[in-house]
């Protein structure tokens, strides 16, 4: 259990909103809880806010890098928002490439990709189960 | 070089790799290092604590504030009694891993300090210093 890292309900997502200095266990048991939440209630996606985040080790940066395939596996999409721009130029510098992360500005772009995202596939998740889900970069017009 | 308001911390549990953070943010903020500088700073120096628990068993962190042609620094010293790293140079090479990680540790936080120090021995330890100067 990680008590310090609320995981909230936002419509069809979920939000992880990182207030505190994280230590590795704690890390580690919130990609666990996570995992599992997005099971219980579906979730179509995880929007991972890091505003109040003061550095990104590569620690860090490996468990959004394993919380983006793990929500994939579990047929959900992960966006990372709010990333500061002094962490942003030492993640660089530091040699972390983030794989797999999609990341937006801030909640609202966030929230805007996960719907685009989501909204491409629903029609096709009813229309054809069989439909491969590997291929949802590009937004799919629906409901037209 | 003149230490002041040195403080040694043991790096035994992962909370200690978090307050390590924040003491090092603390000496940052008091020397004045620029937001991306301490950043940069507190980021290495969560590298190395982890490395310093991880791989050394457990060990130690000494931080100090330095002071060299005028200007201010941030020195942080971590040592262990582990095993010691048997090939420094294959250590060093960014993407190399011992096993779990992302083999960014030592290569990425030399990147991100002006000064950095290895010295470690196979059976006996190893310590690692850096340091990052104000502008």
């Amino acid at each position: 259990m990680s008590p310090s890292v609320p995981i909230l309900r936002l419509a069809d997502a979920l939000l992880v909103s990182i207030q505190v200095d994280l230590q590795d266990d704690d890390v580690m048991a919130l990609q666990e809880e996570l995992a599992q939440k997005i099971v219980d209630t579906s979730a179509r996606g995880v929007i991972i806010d890091i505003s109040a985040v003061d550095i990104v080790d590569s620690f860090i940066g490996r468990m959004f890098s394993s919380i983006a395939a793990l929500s994939r596996v579990l047929d959900a999409e992960t966006v990372v928002v709010g990333m500061r721009p002094a962490v942003a130029i030492t993640l660089v510098e530091l040699g972390l490439s983030l794989d797999g992360v999609r990341t937006a500005l801030d909640l609202e772009k966030g929230l805007a990709i996960l719907a685009r995202l989501t909204r491409a596939r629903r029609p096709l998740d009813e229309d054809d189960p069989g439909y491969d889900s590997e291929d949802l970069g590009d937004p799919v017009p629906s409901g037209s | 070089m003149p230490a002041s308001d040195t403080a040694t911390l043991p790096i035994c549990t992962g909370d200690d790799v978090v307050r390590l953070r924040q003491l090092v943010r603390t000496r940052a903020l008091e020397i004045r290092l620029s937001l991306v500088d301490q950043t940069k700073l507190v980021t290495a120096a969560s590298e190395l604590a982890r490395n310093t628990l991880v791989h050394g068993g457990s060990g130690s962190a000494v931080v100090e504030t330095v002071e060299k042609g005028g200007r201010r620094g941030v020195r942080a010293a971590f040592v262990d009694s582990g095993p010691g790293i048997p090939d420094l140079d294959l250590a060093m090479t960014a993407g190399w891993t011992s096993g779990g990680g992302l083999g960014l540790g030592l290569s990425g936080a030399k990147r991100l300090v002006d000064e950095f120090d290895i010295d470690t021995e196979v059976g006996r330890g190893t310590s690692v210093t850096v340091v990052k100067w104000a502008r």
